[in-house]
């Protein structure tokens, strides 16, 4: 793509020597590519979601249109975008200044490595460039052949629930995967023999009748069998295309789609361990080598704008530095563990040092196996909290507004937890395929204390409806009742 | 060649465009009017075109953050996202409301499809003078953005061959200062359609704020919509109650008088101005009128239709009358209208305005006609 170029002169000097500061500190990444770009171009990319080529669809211009007009306005601007790929891309903005430059170059090292050794991250495919232009070549197929309104509102459909995806799955190699599936067929074949005493021949006549006529398709054959054993009842992206009656081409895009949700997954999962990481290392490299004395200031003021608190948002980047800068200062004096914890010593545990010096050592470790609810977990100190002045507020109907609701270590922790967990969406598993045995589609969700928003969900529910083309359902719990949302094309029904 | 995301924003304004169409009505009963720019484009909230996901509730959830303060401290209204908040792959931008720009022709043309108006035939000769200027010329002097090359190099090849200086074999054109040329603008008077609207309102006691209200949101969709058929177009204002005066836009939709109501005052106002300020030949001229149709007397509403029938009428494309219910319910002036013009007058336009969601029916009665 012509809109970026390589970098050369002045910046190819300062990203080889950030290149060497970062290999110094046992920084361990796939090649980093950089390119220089515009404002405009860098708006394209992350409207697209880093990716210079993706398929046709309204809302990366409209990602594109809010971008653009922030960067109008000045009320924001990106320094840069790295894409997790190998080679990995990484663009900088034109007009940044070479301090600036600097800190991003050595941020994006942070992220690459983070990329290639976080164990999210391990079965992630690293050629998406091209994958995702791949998409786009077929995806733009298909709407010269079936017309572009039509692609796009599927793939409006199938955006609806690009949610409604399993963690468990990034797990899955292609052996595993080949496991389940033999153990998934020879669990279809013995229910089958069991259920079924209909020669194969009839039975593959019935289907052949089956795909040639409208109305029930043919996924929905074998209702009974579809219940009984799902690998992974949250990845309902895979149940649909494997049980929803679809025709080929939108079959083919609900795959991609998925395939694409998969590939974010892992960012999702560990936002504040990424930026967290990122920024460690820029502050780190910056501070201890690449910093010259003329660029402090500078360096300082786009450093604390990065690290801003707010009171209405918890900051990734902030919570992310400073939790991997307390588990290094704990392990680097010995803070953890039985013998630590247990002490009723104040004074002993203040000045507490055993000089063990394995922080550095620690935190690589952990941005290997952690992810943001594991992170936040075992690392979340009252200590911690206390110093990192966190809070959780809450709408005061009385006064109406935001008010503080509690400093309590536990009530903050689990809050701060229960947010990052299933990447901040309701967990909502597939219950049945042929609930009330009439084909319906069942997802339950499994309530963890905050309730759904019901407008959207009657919305999500039209356009599952769209795609499994018979009544779908919805159980959760509404102001502590029981209650089940339904709609079968037409009307929507609350039942209790 | 344009990148393919400009294809993605086409498609985005598109829907954006559909969805305010759909929700026209809404915008306009709400009295929710786009808010204009200074650069001639309009600010429009959207109703969210959000992708539906299953997600939680907003309500008890509340949130997290970080600062001073103690329990039960408020934690609004203290904006302070930092300003180098760098964004990366993945990062959810945050929610806020979307807002659109539309310029005026967009935005006039999402009104006419939806109430299918037809376009205005103008009538007069076109007598308004507006001047364009167009980069039509060639100058000598200029900013160094408008250079002519072409022109420059020309010039300058010209004076080398003139000079002896140009070299066939080796031919190298140096231009000179004096061989600059720059495009430079040419001013071009073109004639337009002339068009004024004269709005006429009664503030009479018995016109309340939602009359008004009424009367503001009808006029700015008018005035919308004809200024997207008439280049340049001045709008007059005048309020009334027994007594008429002409007024600025301002002091239009703010002022409340009381007392009683006298129409002819404000048709005889209205006849002034026309006869003193716009030749009926050369302009087309739109007086409305909004009142709650409680004349004094019968016989002012004798003389207003005198009025109407010897002067406005003839010099008007056409005269629309807006009745506005008000809490004492609807006037008497209606009635004579129809009976005297009919409810299908080609030169006058009678429309009832029962309330808030009545407006734009009555936009459509009142410019639907094409004049």
């Amino acid at each position: 793509m012509s809109r970026t170029r390589p970098l050369e002169g002045e910046l190819l000097r300062i990203r080889d020597e950030i290149h060497a500061y970062a290999l110094e500190f046992g920084l361990d990444f796939h090649e980093v590519r950089f390119e220089v770009c515009d404002y405009d171009t860098i708006n394209i990319l992350a409207a697209q979601g880093g990716f210079p080529s993706r398929y046709p669809h309204w809302r990366f211009g409209m990602d594109y249109d809010q971008l653009s007009k922030g960067y109008a306005y000045g009320l924001q601007k990106i320094y840069e975008m790295v894409i997790n790929t190998n080679p990995c891309y990484a663009y900088l903005l034109n007009a940044n200044h070479l301090v600036d430059q600097k800190i991003v170059m050595a941020h994006v090292y942070g992220h690459a490595d983070f990329f290639k050794n976080n164990a999210w991250f391990a079965n992630t495919d690293r050629n998406m460039l091209s994958v995702m232009a791949n998409h786009g070549t077929k995806i733009r197929r298909y709407m010269e052949r079936y017309g572009q309104n039509r692609v796009e509102e599927f793939i409006d459909r199938v955006n609806s629930i690009e949610n409604l995806i399993d963690v468990g799955v990034l797990f899955e190699t292609s052996d595993s995967k080949r496991q389940s599936e033999e153990r998934m067929k020879t669990a279809r074949e013995e229910i089958a023999s069991l259920t079924d005493d209909r020669s194969s021949a009839l039975k593959s006549f019935m289907r052949t009748k089956d795909r040639t006529h409208v109305g029930p398709l043919p996924a929905h054959e074998n209702l009974d069998l579809r219940d009984k054993r799902v690998n992974y009842p949250r990845d309902i992206m895979y149940y649909l295309l494997d049980n929803a009656p679809l025709e080929e081409w939108e079959a083919d895009i609900l795959g991609i789609l998925r395939d694409e949700a998969y590939y974010f997954l892992p960012q999702r999962l560990t936002k504040i361990m990424n930026e967290g990481w990122a920024s460690y290392w820029h502050s780190h490299i910056m501070t201890t080598r690449a910093l010259k004395a003329s660029e402090i200031i500078d360096y300082a003021d786009h450093h604390a704008g990065v690290m801003a608190m707010s009171k209405q948002n918890i900051n990734p980047y902030k919570i992310g530095i400073e939790l991997y800068r307390d588990i290094e200062y704990r392990w680097n004096t010995g803070r953890f563990g039985k013998e630590y914890n247990d002490c009723e010593d104040m004074h002993a545990k203040l000045n507490w040092d055993k000089k063990l010096n394995q922080g550095r050592q620690k935190i690589f470790e952990v941005r290997k196996t952690h992810n943001d609810v594991s992170f936040i977990d075992e690392f979340f100190t009252p200590e911690f909290c206390e110093r990192q002045q966190l809070f959780t507020y809450k709408y005061n109907p009385r006064t109406g507004r935001n008010e503080i609701e509690t400093r309590d270590f536990l009530d903050i922790k689990n809050k701060l937890l229960n947010q990052l967990s299933n990447f901040g969406s309701p967990v909502i598993e597939v219950e049945s395929g042929n609930f009330q045995n009439r084909g319906e589609l069942l997802l339950r969700h499994v309530h963890r204390g905050v309730d759904l928003d019901f407008g959207y969900a009657s919305d999500t529910l039209r356009n599952l409806y769209a795609l499994w083309k018979r009544p779908v359902n919805i159980s959760s719990r509404q102001e502590e009742q029981n209650i089940t949302l339904s709609f079968d094309g037409k009307d929507f029904k609350q039942s209790k | 060649m344009d990148h393919p995301i400009k294809r993605d924003h086409a498609r985005f304004r598109k829907i954006v465009k559909g969805r305010i169409r759909d929700n026209l009505r809404k915008y306009v009963s709400k009295g929710e009017m786009p808010a204009p720019k200074g650069d001639g484009t309009f600010k429009i909230p959207m109703p969210s075109i959000d992708t539906p996901r299953f997600k939680f509730g907003d309500r008890n959830q509340g949130g997290m953050g970080q600062g001073n303060g103690e329990a039960g401290d408020p934690v609004d209204g203290q904006e302070s996202e930092g300003p180098g908040d760098g964004k990366e792959v993945g990062n959810q931008s945050g929610k806020k409301e979307l807002e659109v720009d539309l310029s005026l022709e967009e935005l006039a043309s999402i009104l006419g499809e939806e109430l299918a108006l037809p376009r205005i035939e103008p009538k007069g000769k076109k007598a308004m003078p507006s001047v364009t200027n167009k980069y039509t010329s060639i100058g000598m002097t200029g900013p160094n953005s408008l250079k002519h090359f072409k022109r420059t190099y020309r010039e300058a090849m010209k004076r080398q061959i003139a000079s002896g200086s140009y070299d066939f074999n080796d031919p190298r054109v140096i231009p000179v200062k004096r061989d600059f040329r720059y495009r430079a603008s040419d001013a071009k008077v073109e004639f337009e359609n002339s068009a004024v609207v004269i709005y006429m309102m009664d503030v009479s006691g018995s016109m309340g704020d939602e009359q008004k209200e009424i009367v503001r949101t009808e006029s700015f969709w008018i005035n919308l919509w004809l200024k997207s058929q008439y280049k340049d177009i001045e709008v007059r204002y005048i309020i009334h109650d027994a007594t008429a005066k002409e007024v600025n836009e301002e002091t239009f939709f703010k002022t409340r008088e009381s007392g009683g109501t006298l129409i002819s005052s404000a048709l005889k106002l209205c006849r002034e101005i026309i006869q003193a300020d716009y030749d009926p030949n050369e302009w087309n001229i739109y007086p409305f009128h909004f009142s709650d149709g409680d004349n004094w007397s019968a016989d002012d509403t004798k003389i207003c239709l005198e009025i109407l029938d010897q002067d406005l009428l003839p010099a008007s494309n056409v005269f629309c009358y807006g009745q506005v219910e008000s809490r004492y319910g609807s006037g008497q002036f209606y009635k004579d209208l129809v009976t005297r013009y009919g409810e299908d007058d080609e030169k006058v336009i009678l429309s009832k305005i029962k309330n808030k969601d009545a407006i734009l029916d009555s936009i459509k009665d009142f410019l639907g006609k094409g004049k």
